[in-house]
């Protein structure tokens, strides 16, 4: 185990990982983010006397660690967490984006939130308790986001007298849990958040555990091919014409490379007209790249001038999604004040457009629980999971979600509140 | 797999950062860039140049001139706007002062009344999409607000009604009056934002460096010596080497004590430091628990 410093000269090759974590404060979880800040060293001392001299005040018996991501008044005064909160910390290894969710249950919105960005999950149980309600479906929403990594830490290890046989037991309830939602890579660590047992370095007091330590799975974990590579995918965002006497007759298409790899001289099509070019070059501030893939910002030029504007999308003629204006998708509801409807109109965005959509169908509510699936369901309240089929107004340029997160997931919005109400994850676009 | 596809994290950051102004730029009609002069919006307006070349920043920055600056940042401000070929909007708190829109709050400091100032130019100009340099890193209240933050017709931020913000899906729709704060850098900390002032060789204003000023302490943080800060009492001005980690208001930011005096110093201090930047050099973040947040509500940055 190396010690985590922030020597300068190593943190400029580092990469990023971003992960969610989910549980509630009694599962400790608030405690093991703390403990992570604490032991990379990325724990002010301010805001750690600040956290204290709360506590304090509040007749907290221990210092609540809670309060270093609990920032909001009423969260501090009802003791509850009620948004995603972004920490950050880094190791000589990694630059690491915490997206903390609170985790009871009527903030499922707020897990698929912090989810959908996720190269990792990190799922938290008290080794006490076991597998709950809660760890399940923290799993699914996981499975459900397609988040690549999972991480399951059986944490107050000290509290079951560091039992390997407590600790293997919910690990493999566990993993047989997770079989059934094909979570694509699952590590267990046990540990103790308070007294920092293979947190940062390995614990002395399971020498039965032999795997690493949950710092050292979260710098060493490969995420590097988790990104496709192999479908070329570029939503245009903008197209880029200065209008200038030193820079004439430019015209760029400029985005976010979604996944593949594009390369000058590639053959490529552009969707939804079908029309084919090849890539003049690939520009950027600092100077044209002899490769893009993602998550690079690029702008593209082709070799013929073709009508291209925002929202279109650029692919290879014999490796393109769908154009579709009949999705099958899953969602889940986030909104309050009105629920999902057959017969419901919405604003879409998916990628860099913007279509309308009406809800032809909806097959079935999900039981995040028990995953049983409700067919009689006639809407989706807040926080609700189902599956629907929708009906656009203009075709998507669409992947099944499951094979690419940029070009297969969506939101709706109501177009009278603006609200964002709902994720929606692709499953088949025809 | 070719070591090729690596990207670096400041890299990811920089591609992020560029996502989310182009979007803006293609979904809302009259965004403006928030320029203080300070380090994070000097990266903000590096980015505004890369996302948008060869062609020019689509968009005008906007100070909010508080009248208690700092000589060297406006110097700073000006020649950078001169050299981008952008228009400068200033929103002026001592014009706001006399015109009667806001009066001088008791203890001198003019970060509150800024407010109102902001707003009236942003209803004036009819803005709707306002860069923003902030970083989640910085505070508790920051830490949970969006990358694109809706606000009503006052300017204000409701922390409960946020809007969920999924993959890289922003949704800046909003009705008239309304607006949207962006801000590009939610994901930086101070430590990147440092990293890539060096890698992209950026030029920041002198104050950020070491330097000797005429300080007095206070509430224990250096304040300099100037038009806005004297000494009361028993305060003794002394010399010191010192710099500053954040630019705000020149009546209530202070120095730090620091003998680094070259970007590669600062970035080994700012990995050595165990205070926030905020926490070491803001007065006004000091007034309450939730101060931050507080001020948001109303509409602040």
């Amino acid at each position: 185990m190396s010690t985590p410093t922030l020597a300068a000269p190593e943190q400029r090759a580092m990469d990023l990982l971003r992960f969610a974590t989910a549980g509630s404060v009694d599962d400790g979880k608030s405690t093991l983010i703390g403990r992570l800040l604490y032991d990379t060293k990325s724990l002010f001392t301010d805001q750690l006397a600040a956290v204290e001299a709360v506590s304090a005040a509040r007749g907290d018996e221990y210092t609540n660690l809670a309060l270093l991501t609990d920032g909001l008044r009423a969260e501090r005064e009802q003791g509850i967490t009620i948004d995603v909160a972004y920490r950050y910390f880094a190791t000589p290894r990694r630059k690491f984006i915490i997206a903390d969710t609170p985790g009871h249950i009527q903030y499922t919105r707020n897990m698929v939130t912090g989810a959908s960005t996720a190269d990792l999950a990190l799922i938290l149980v008290d080794a006490r308790k076991g597998l709950v309600e809660q760890s399940r479906r923290h799993a699914f929403l996981c499975s459900l986001l397609r988040v690549p990594h999972l991480v399951l830490c059986v944490n107050k290890m000290d509290l079951v007298d560091w039992s390997q046989e407590v600790f293997e037991r919910i690990a493999d309830e566990f993993t047989a849990f997770a079989a059934k939602l094909e979570a694509p890579d699952l590590t267990v660590v046990p540990i103790s958040a308070l007294k920092g047992d293979n947190i940062a370095t390995r614990s002395e007091n399971m020498p039965w555990y032999e795997g690493p330590s949950l710092l050292h799975h979260l710098e060493h974990v490969h995420i590097a091919s988790d990104r496709n590579l192999v479908d070329v995918r570029f939503p245009v965002q903008y197209v880029i014409r200065p209008q200038s006497t030193t820079v004439t007759d430019y015209r760029g298409y400029a985005g976010q490379v979604a996944s593949g790899v594009l390369k000058p001289g590639d053959e490529v099509m552009v969707l939804p007209s079908g029309l084919t070019s090849r890539i003049a070059a690939i520009d950027t501030a600092d100077g044209p790249v002899a490769e893009a893939f993602p998550p690079m910002s690029v702008t593209v030029r082709l070799e013929d001038e073709i009508d291209i504007s925002r929202g279109d999308l650029i692919c290879r003629p014999n490796n393109a999604p769908a154009v579709a204006q009949d999705i099958e998708a899953m969602i889940c509801w986030m909104d309050e004040s009105r629920p999902l409807r057959v017969g419901g109109k919405y604003a879409l965005k998916h990628t860099t457009r913007s279509v309308r959509t009406v809800v032809r169908d909806l097959h079935y509510r999900l039981d995040v629980n028990s995953l049983h699936r409700d067919e009689e369901a006639v809407e989706l309240k807040l926080n609700e999971i189902g599956r629907l089929r929708l009906r656009t107004t203009a075709p998507l340029l669409a992947d099944e979600y499951r094979r690419n997160r940029t070009t297969g997931g969506f939101i709706l919005i109501d177009e009278s509140s603006n609200r964002t109400v709902a994720a929606g994850m692709i499953v088949e676009a025809s | 797999m070719p070591p090729a596809y690596r990207v670096s994290h400041l890299a990811a950051l920089e591609a992020e950062s560029i996502f989310v102004m182009r979007e803006v730029v293609a979904e809302l009609e009259r965004p403006v860039l928030l320029f203080s002069g300070g380090k994070d919006s000097i990266v903000m307006l590096r980015l505004a140049e890369k996302a948008f070349a060869p062609a020019r920043i689509p968009f005008p920055v906007m100070h909010v001139d508080t009248g208690h600056n700092f000589p060297e940042v406006l110097q700073y401000r000006d020649r950078r706007v001169a050299e981008l070929g952008l228009q400068l909007v200033v929103a002026s708190v001592p014009e706001a002062l006399e015109s009667g829109l806001v009066v001088e709050s008791g203890d001198g400091t003019r970060n509150r009344i800024q407010t109102p100032v902001l707003l009236d130019a942003v209803e004036k100009y009819r803005f709707d999409a306002l860069f923003g340099g902030a970083r989640r890193d910085e505070e508790k209240a920051r830490a949970k607000e969006r990358v694109f933050s809706f606000r009503d017709e006052f300017g204000q931020w409701d922390p409960k009604n946020q809007r969920p913000e999924l993959w890289g899906l922003y949704n800046g729709r909003h009705h008239a009056g309304e607006s949207i704060r962006v801000f590009p850098l939610s994901n930086w900390t101070e430590l990147d934002v440092w990293h890539y002032i060096a890698q992209e060789g950026l030029d920041l204003p002198s104050i950020y460096y070491a330097h000797e000023r005429q300080v007095i302490s206070r509430d224990g943080m250096l304040y300099a010596v100037n038009q806005f800060i004297q000494p009361r009492g028993t305060e003794q001005p002394f010399t010191a080497k010192v710099r500053y980690r954040t630019v705000g208001d020149a009546s209530c930011t202070a120095a730090v004590e620091s003998s680094a005096d070259t970007v590669e110093k600062v970035i080994d201090e700012v990995a050595a430091t165990r205070i926030t930047e905020r926490g070491a050099t803001r007065g006004d973040d000091r007034v309450s628990e939730a101060a931050m947040e507080d001020r948001k509500r109303e509409g602040y940055f």
